[in-house]
């Protein structure tokens, strides 16, 4: 119990004192998910939506397969992008591996189909809503799609917060592509993983207090922003 | 591009509409629909429930594809792609502004933004709702929100405005103002073609009454004729508030 106790105050002693290592770690992990999140915005909100609104063939299977990948195992992306980013592999010349850019792109695999998935969901369910509406006003499918993606963009702020969810407290990938080196690719998760079973508890506890706060943080900010646009919007 | 040049000159009219059908689930909605509509004027769709009333409003307005049949639209015959506006007895509105909604409408022409928010202003000032423009839509009342969807429609100078029940559920102060703005709509040249349960609405907008049973149209006549002497039997039945109620698909 002593232990534990001194622990956790050799943690706070860490965030207090603004711990160089630390803060390195979380600047990066911040960074690499950040990162992913925006590719999830910027391909797979319009990517859902764009499934949400289109009736064209194979659309159903595209949609299976889309669900599907919501569920990808962190671990089996990790394998293919270090596949690809090997020296013997394809994009190899590329020199990219043990790199954030690496990291960034694993994690761009995990978040953008997850975030597309939630937003077709979404968005489908609103064009329903909608549909006879904007086709009586002539509004065509490109259209439809925007006007549903701004619509709709309180909603979506869950895929934003799924995305990113999954993209800070993911280990496989990155631990594979980025190869947890310190200070170069070393995040929080990975980080807590190696201090944890180097038997480092404060610096693993420091940095899981902050994955949870800022995870807190930015669902807290989210709630937020859903019940202003409730009652602005109703 | 303005919207001035793309909403089409009266070429809409006369429209004419030739042997329709329209099947759903087996059963003939739109029956050998026949009609005429000339270029001014407010007509009311009359009908029990299933008659096919709001399914012909739809075919009109494009989001029904008729099975058989040919809608012939003035001038060259085809449909336009603008001057046709619908309301609907249920408007859905974006999580938008109330102005925010009336330039939705706009946008498919391609009016420029400034020229949007201004044609938006004034048709919210005819409509009674300047005073709420910067409210969300989605917090008005039945009476302000079917407001709102006639300013939308109305916003893109329509020549023909589809109107579906838009009073339906609504109390009599509010139904007394959508009348109001639907009598202005029509002042400014819109043909406004209406389906309504309510006999008393009927003879105080319409110049004209469709009687339409089972898919098809039983009478076309002025509204004072209409109510004084139906011409048909289902329509003396219907006035009378004897018709048997029909199952509606």
């Amino acid at each position: 119990m002593n232990g534990l106790t001194q622990a956790f105050s050799d943690a706070f002693a860490l965030l207090t004192g603004f711990d160089q290592q630390v803060a390195g770690i979380v600047l990066l992990s911040l960074r690499v998910s950040g990162l992913a999140v925006l590719f999830g915005t910027l391909l797979g909100l319009p990517l859902g939506a764009c499934l949400g609104v289109g009736r064209f063939p194979g659309r159903t299977a595209l949609v299976v397969i889309l669900n599907g990948c919501m569920g990808l195992p962190s671990v089996v992306v990790g394998v293919v992008v270090y596949l690809l980013l090997s020296r013997s592999g394809p994009l190899g010349e590329l020199g990219l591996l043990y790199s954030p850019t690496a990291m960034v792109v694993a994690q761009s695999l995990l978040v953008v189909p997850l975030m597309a998935a939630i937003a077709r969901q979404v968005v489908e369910d609103a064009w329903r809503e909608y549909e006879e509406e904007l086709t009586a006003m002539r509004f065509g499918w490109f259209d439809s799609v925007r006007v549903l993606l701004h619509d709709c963009r309180h909603s979506l702020l869950v895929a934003v917060l799924a995305g990113l969810g999954r993209a800070m407290s993911e280990v496989g990938a990155v631990m594979i592509v980025g190869g947890n080196i310190d200070r170069s690719t070393r995040t929080m998760t990975t980080a807590i993983a190696l201090e944890t079973s180097k038997g480092d508890l404060p610096l693993a506890i420091a940095l899981g207090l902050v994955l949870l706060s800022v995870i807190l943080l930015l669902n807290g900010f989210a709630h937020a922003l859903r019940q202003w646009a409730l009652r602005r919007y109703a | 591009m303005r919207a001035d040049d793309v909403v089409p000159a009266p070429s809409l009219f006369p429209l004419r509409i030739h042997e329709l059908r329209w099947q759903a689930g087996g059963r003939a909605v739109l029956d050998g629909l026949s009609m005429e509509l000339g270029g001014e004027g407010i007509t009311i769709l009359l009908g029990p429930n299933g008659a096919g009333k709001s399914v012909l409003l739809r075919t009109l307005c494009g989001l029904l594809e008729a099975d058989s049949g040919e809608i012939h639209w003035g001038g060259d015959g085809g449909r336009p792609e603008f001057g046709v506006a619908m309301v609907f007895q249920q408007p859905k509105m974006l999580r938008d502004s109330v102005l925010a909604n009336v330039e939705l409408a706009l946008r498919p022409q391609r009016v420029p933004a400034a020229e949007r928010r201004q044609r938006a202003r004034a048709v919210l000032e005819r409509v009674g709702l300047v005073h709420r423009a910067d409210d969300g839509a989605r917090g008005l009342s039945g009476g302000e929100r079917q407001r709102l969807a006639l300013a939308r429609a109305w916003v893109t100078r329509p020549r023909l405005l589809l109107l579906d029940e838009p009073t339906a559920s609504l109390d009599p102060s509010s139904v007394e103002a959508i009348e109001r703005i639907v009598r202005e709509i029509r002042t400014e040249g819109t043909r406004i073609l209406m389906t309504t349960h309510n006999l008393g609405q009927a003879t105080r907008l319409a110049d004209d009454v469709v009687f339409m049973d089972a898919g098809r149209v039983c009478e076309h006549a002025p509204v004072q004729r209409f109510f004084a002497r139906p011409a048909s039997q289902a329509a003396r039945l219907y006035i009378q508030g004897e018709l048997p109620w029909r199952m509606a698909f």
